[in-house]
């Protein structure tokens, strides 16, 4: 890059704030308050779209209403190994049965659909995951263009098998692709698309995708009243982004008062960089997973837009973790016990569930609320393959003992499926010291905000924040005093 | 080198970014190599492989970089084949159904 394409790269991040604006139509100056807190329910409700239109547009557009399916002999062997009387019932929300294959077709079909209301030609993403093919399927409904930016190589150009097969799936639908190696520069390479072509920006993280999810949540208590008579006790959720937990939970939410407790899943990663060229290639998940689970639920405004509506910890009640192992051999489980082949990574709450299911009793209920399709590249067996290849060790033993870019340890019985218990305390303290973001002092509304960011109250959030040496005061001294 | 007709589908690869203008805080063996990009499109003018072209995109725009493929096709699969799977196969129906899967 010479001198002339650095300042380039540096004016266009300086605009960025510019571009977004124009680019999702919101201005999200409007909900800030001008210090930590802003307004996180009226950014959600002016999307202008009721839950019943969302409804009515996802029905229009092969989304929702996906089966409700009772995993009968899952359950049965789940019971095995639980006390007398425990092992819940497991459900699943099967939803590689919408069109594209994910839940994230109930996310692009709000975007896509406001996109081309709002009049712009054509919408742009950056993701490597599902959401790339929803968008991509969404906007060909719809007669948008379509660009997907993905990462997906490494420098030598060896791509993730399940990333290459999302992006067949993306141009199946008619979309551009542009694959690019390992790095966060992705973001500049996504502005520079949104300034050039005015397209729409399809952020996973914008309210149209959130309000998207909440018909999940919602169905999920109806399909469960209906089947059972009763609403789940407990809904088990893969987590990276936070958008899939925090849709999920506010439709739960819409249709019950009752206690459902939301557990978020996400597969072990410990220990990979996310933005490591060599370390890219060693992991097997590239989604669902704690180097996007973690970052993204103690900072939720890292994301690609400047005010995310996907803030897990505002819903989140347990969040777990479990091992690559685990989720490939549920996913064959899954097959080989229910006749549902599906893809792995969508798995990741099912391999937790298979163990919380243990702790309730027999006549309470878990959902499970996704699935995810699987093919060439997006199969465990192709994974699995693509691991063994790069010098990953795959055995079976401890599952406890696997080490996540050296490891992958199959269970040598059901019984010994785990899941680890992250502390939402720690994660809570995180959150709580990057929304302060180096400030000594704070306001009482912030401590408001903070209470219900983090589900807690004033009171916690003030002990955090009296640990940190952060106080209270009543106005901002850096402000002129309000008259 | 055989010459790639205008029009064909093709893939061009190209730098983003230098190695020495990604940021410091990335991982060693990030900032050690070029930021790259690969997109696909259709050829404006004649061209050889591994040498500088132009093409547009199907979202219409228009892209420079080295002609790296001519009919990018895609190869990925269902991988070598993993036995092991046969094996948990086996452990899920005995532990539900019994014997009969020993």
């Amino acid at each position: 890059m010479t001198m002339n394409d650095q300042s380039a790269y540096q004016k266009l991040m300086s605009r960025k704030n510019e571009i977004m604006k124009h680019s999702v139509g919101i201005d999200y100056s409007l909900y800030e308050s001008g210090s930590i807190a802003f307004d996180y329910e009226k950014m959600m409700a002016d999307t202008m779209y009721s839950h019943q239109e969302i409804k009515n547009i996802q029905q229009a557009s092969g989304v929702g209403s996906t089966q409700l399916k009772e995993l009968k002999n899952i359950t049965a062997l789940a019971r095995k190994f639980a006390s007398p009387g425990y092992g819940a019932r497991i459900f699943i929300k099967d939803e590689a049965l919408n069109d594209s294959g994910s839940f994230k077709a109930r996310r692009a079909s709000v975007s896509c659909y406001h996109a081309k209301k709002q009049g712009y030609k054509g919408v742009i993403t950056a993701t490597s995951g599902n959401y790339g093919a929803a968008v991509a399927s969404q906007a060909a409904k719809l007669g948008l263009k379509c660009i997907i930016v993905q990462e997906c190589f490494d420098s030598k150009g060896i791509g993730q098998p399940e990333i290459i097969e999302k992006a067949r799936a993306c141009e199946a639908y008619g979309a551009e692709v542009v694959q690019l190696s390992v790095g966060p520069e992705l973001f500049y390479v996504f502005l520079k698309l949104l300034e050039e072509t005015n397209y729409f920006n399809a952020s996973l993280y914008t309210p149209f995708g959130i309000r998207g999810i909440e018909t999940l949540g919602s169905e999920l208590v109806e399909d469960t009243l209906r089947l059972t008579g009763k609403t789940p006790d407990m809904v088990v959720v893969t987590n990276a982004g936070g958008g899939n937990l925090t849709g999920t939970a506010r439709g739960i939410k819409m249709k019950t008062s009752e206690s459902v407790t939301i557990v978020g899943a996400s597969v072990n990663l410990k220990g990979l960089h996310m933005a490591s060229d060599i370390d890219f290639n060693r992991k097997s998940f590239t989604t669902g997973h704690t180097g996007f689970g973690i970052p993204f639920i103690t900072n939720p405004d890292r994301s690609d837009v400047p005010r995310s509506a996907a803030r897990p910890l505002r819903y989140i009640d347990r969040y777990v973790t479990v091992t690559q192992g685990q989720v490939f051999f549920i996913t064959e489980m899954l097959a080989q016990l229910e006749g549902i082949e599906r893809g792995p990574a969508g798995n990741t709450s099912l391999a937790a569930a298979f163990s919380l299911a243990k702790e309730l009793r027999e006549e309470q209920i878990i959902v499970v609320q996704e699935t995810e399709y699987t093919s060439a590249g997006k199969h465990h067996q192709a994974q699995l393959a693509f691991a063994r290849d790069n010098g990953i060790e795959i055995a079976f033993g401890d599952p406890k003992s696997e080490v996540p870019g050296k490891s992958i340890i199959f269970p040598r019985s059901a019984s010994e499926l785990f899941f680890e218990e992250l502390s939402l305390t720690e994660i809570r303290e995180s959150y709580i010291k990057n929304a302060v973001n180096g400030r000594n002092h704070v306001l009482a509304s912030d401590i408001d905000f903070l209470a219900v960011e983090t589900k807690t109250n004033r009171q916690y959030v003030k002990e955090v924040l009296n640990k940190m040496n952060i106080k209270e005061v009543e106005h901002d001294p850096h402000k002129p005093t309000p008259r | 080198m055989a010459m790639i007709k205008k029009g064909s589908w093709v893939q061009i690869q190209k730098n983003i970014l230098a190695s020495e203008d990604r940021p410091d805080t990335l991982p060693k063996e990030t900032k050690a190599v070029p930021l790259k990009l690969w997109v696909k499109g259709f050829l404006l003018e004649d061209c050889e492989l591994n040498s500088l072209a132009t093409i547009k995109t199907r979202s219409g725009r228009i892209e420079n970089g080295l002609l790296v493929k001519e009919n990018p096709a895609y190869l990925h699969t269902y991988g070598d084949f993993i036995p092991e799977l046969l094996e948990i196969d086996r452990i899920v129906r005995q532990e539900l159904w019994g014997d009969d899967y020993e």
